[in-house]
């Protein structure tokens, strides 16, 4: 088994249903928790599951709060076409853990909504010993946020 | 005197052996700090900064 980075597919279509809202402040709690490199978590994922969740010292169990100070942005490309991005404001970080299996992804969902999937993100295995794991954004930008929704 | 969080609590930077190392590919720049006590390891801290997006490509359909 192994775990794939991709936007969830639950995900598109419950942003047909105004299930999600990423309005800093007013809108929904998303988290982010760790995933075992035996898991598999990919698009097919629809929502959080303690199931082969990394288990440790000082992790608790769903993760920690993502952290969501800009509203998701949207820019036209052309008259046809354009793309809405929205990355976290901050990095994740899991601080003073002891996370002794190794894992390698990360799965953002909304706590405010049944703990639905948004995203997987992936990264090489990693193990953590007394000390702390942080995931860096890329930056929000049109052509790097970490979600983006695009046409052509 | 820097002080080090490890599995058995704070500790002098000085007494520990450190090692360091990167991986730098088209999905992730990870660093990584391990400390080490007689050979067990007693920390190691990593920093992931993620690369790529994710992406949704949409599309609409046309009557004509």
């Amino acid at each position: 088994m192994a775990n794939t980075q991709a936007m969830c597919s639950s995900f598109l279509g419950e942003l047909m249903t105004a299930t999600h809202n990423f309005t800093t402040s007013t809108g929904n709690s998303f988290k982010a928790a760790l995933y075992l490199a035996s898991a598999t978590v990919n698009a097919s994922t629809t929502a959080y599951s303690s199931s082969n969740e990394v288990t440790g010292t000082n992790y608790v169990a769903g993760g920690v709060t993502v952290t969501n100070g800009t509203s998701p942005l949207s820019s036209n490309t052309s008259t046809t076409a354009g793309v809405g991005y929205w990355t976290p404001s901050a990095s994740i970080t899991y601080t003073n853990v002891t996370l002794t299996t190794a894992f390698d992804a990360v799965l953002i969902y909304n706590s405010s909504a049944s703990n639905k999937a948004v995203s997987v993100h992936t990264f090489g295995s990693q193990t953590v010993t007394a000390g702390t794991f942080t995931l860096t954004m890329p930056s929000n930008t049109t052509s790097t946020a970490l979600l983006r929704l695009a046409t052509t | 005197m820097a002080l080090v969080n490890t599995t058995k609590g704070e500790m002098d930077e000085a007494l520990l052996e450190k090692k360091e190392g990167f991986v730098d590919n088209d999905d992730e720049y990870t660093t990584w700090v391990e400390y080490w006590l007689d050979g067990e390891l007693v920390h190691r801290s990593v920093h992931v900064q993620l690369k790529k997006s994710v992406v949704l490509s949409g599309s609409t359909a046309s009557f004509e």
